[in-house]
């Protein structure tokens, strides 16, 4: 016990665990909404924009996250935006826009100073390169996803379970959706530098789906679905800190590994009561 | 002076540039009107129409009086779409989803109070009170289409437009739902609902307007209609029911414009 509380001497380790706690509660409060507009793989095209950004910031020798929040949140409101046209040629463009990133993100990062050596880290998360100062835009931006997700959480739920019906209801579908496109896109930046861009999915959508398999409500699905992701990726980057493993995948597999135990139990539970 | 609750000049409505329907009608308060037709018909198109909810492509539509973009009280408009399923992935309780009829209504007003109240209601008028916690998908598809009707009342509407309620429900919901209907009417609500047949609410029917093809080929009294416009929807099973262009455009009565 007292040499499992030594990680805590260590500043960088510190940090780590905040940001794992930031995106543990603003990864499933967003995905809740994704997950049930069948939507669940955005935050992943969103990530993937993200890239640009990071590699950006990589380029110009400066802090990549506010790069990152700007090309992320650019992302969302044109994803929305092409989405909203329901042309043929959407899903086309949306992959353009996704591949795009990545692409246009690797490239730009071979050419900076450092080279394409510390992409990896954002791509996949690393607990030893968290800022004070990354901590407290995360602090911010964490804070803010919780304050919209569940302020306009009556809104986000009637436009992601019926559209149709939150048309004829009169709200305003179209704005309501760039609002949870540009909450996914903060939750991308947020989860940078633990989860990494290109997991930070799996984040948004695992706790959510472990949460349903025992939840009876809307409500005690987020619920649970915050509790879960806040247990994974603290102990994931608690795991990486002692197994030396990217805390990103750590998390992920954690993830999975949580929601296979709960599907197994829920159904020996229904196979013994039959 | 009071305005018809919904008005249309010639109307066109479809999807992109397609005409599916032609219509021109005055809806007036606590009229009880059954849209008919057969599949393809355009029925589902008009009642669309009438929300915003398809292309208008041509003509106006008024809602009490102003035209739909300005008209900002749709809580006093009910809808209940034609959906086999009103469970998504994630679980969400029949009271989650009929307080979701609120989320419309101006926030003033109102108390918290007062917005439980109200959805109590709603699921009491439906005949659902002891399902009110359970998840929306351990419920057959007949009370699912019982609670996406307490979610349009749950907003105060009077005005209520319902697509094909009865379309794949059993006979014993078919009449909570029509109950339910009937006890509106003392209130002073205006009904139209999309049928292709009239079903357990024929008594209660004040108006109806046949179509095929796209275009309204009656509209008036149920005992002056013609025989064969209404026996138009006898062609498919009386009960089970097909879904009326299932969401989407009625195909078979498209046409160029």
């Amino acid at each position: 016990m007292i040499a499992a509380l030594r990680i805590l001497d260590y500043d960088f380790m510190r940090r780590a665990l905040i940001a794992a706690l930031l995106v543990g509660l603003a990864a499933p409060a967003v995905g809740i909404f994704l997950v049930q507009r069948r939507l669940a793989l955005i935050g992943d095209g969103l990530g993937h924009i993200a890239i640009t950004g990071v590699a950006l910031g990589l380029l110009l020798n400066s802090a990549p996250v506010p790069f990152a929040l700007l090309t992320a949140v650019a992302g969302a409101v044109a994803i929305e935006l092409i989405r909203a046209r329901r042309e043929a040629f959407a899903e086309i463009a949306l992959a353009m826009l996704f591949y795009g990133g990545l692409g246009g993100g690797v490239v730009l990062a071979s050419q900076a100073p450092s080279g394409s050596r510390n992409l990896g880290q954002y791509l996949f998360g690393s607990i030893a390169t968290t800022s004070a100062g990354d901590l407290r835009t995360f602090a911010l931006l964490a804070v803010l996803v919780l304050a919209v997700s569940i302020g306009l959480s009556r809104s986000l739920f009637s436009v992601s379970n019926d559209d149709e019906y939150a048309r004829a209801s009169g709200l305003p579908v179209m704005r309501i959706n760039v609002v949870l496109a540009v909450l996914s896109a903060l939750t991308v930046v947020v989860s940078m530098r633990i989860v990494g861009v290109l997991l930070v999915s799996a984040l948004m959508v695992v706790p959510v789906a472990t949460a349903q398999l025992v939840a009876r409500s809307f409500r005690q699905t987020f619920a649970i679905g915050l509790v879960v992701g806040v247990i994974v990726s603290v102990a994931g980057v608690v795991v990486s800190f002692y197994a030396d493993t990217p805390p990103g995948g750590s998390i992920v597999l954690l993830a999975i590994g949580v929601f296979a135990l709960v599907f197994i139990a829920t159904n020996l539970g229904r196979l013994i009561r039959r | 002076m009071t305005h018809p609750v919904i008005r249309i000049r010639d109307g066109q409505f479809g999807y992109r540039n397609q005409v599916a329907v032609r219509a021109a009608l005055e809806i007036e308060s606590t009229e009880i009107v059954a849209l008919l037709g057969p599949n393809g018909s355009g029925k589902t198109t008009l009642l669309k129409g009438m929300l915003g909810l398809v292309d208008r492509i041509g003509g106006s539509v008024e809602l009490f009086g102003q035209p739909m973009r300005e008209f900002k009280d749709r809580s006093l408009i009910g809808y209940v779409p034609q959906r086999q399923s009103a469970a998504g992935s994630i679980p969400v309780t029949v009271r989650e989803l009929v307080r979701s009829g609120r989320t419309g209504r101006n926030w003033s007003g109102s108390s918290r109070a007062a917005g439980r109240q109200a959805v109590a209601d709603a699921i009491a008028a439906v005949g659902l009170a002891d399902k009110a916690t359970d998840p929306v998908s351990t419920l057959s598809g007949g009370q699912q289409r019982r609670a996406m009707m307490a979610r349009a009342l749950a907003g105060g509407a009077n005005v209520l437009l319902l697509d094909e309620p009865f379309a794949g429900v059993d006979q014993a919901n078919q009449h909570a739902i029509a109950d339910a209907l009937a006890a509106l009417v003392p209130g002073g609500a205006t009904i139209v609902v999309v049928l292709h047949e009239l079903g357990p609410i024929e008594p209660m029917v004040t108006r109806t307007i046949c179509l095929d093809g796209g275009s309204v080929l009656y509209d008036g009294p149920l005992a002056d209609a013609p025989p064969r416009l209404l026996h138009l929807g006898h062609d498919h099973d009386p009960h089970g029911g097909e879904p009326d262009g299932a969401g989407g455009a009625d195909e078979m009565g498209l046409f160029r414009r």
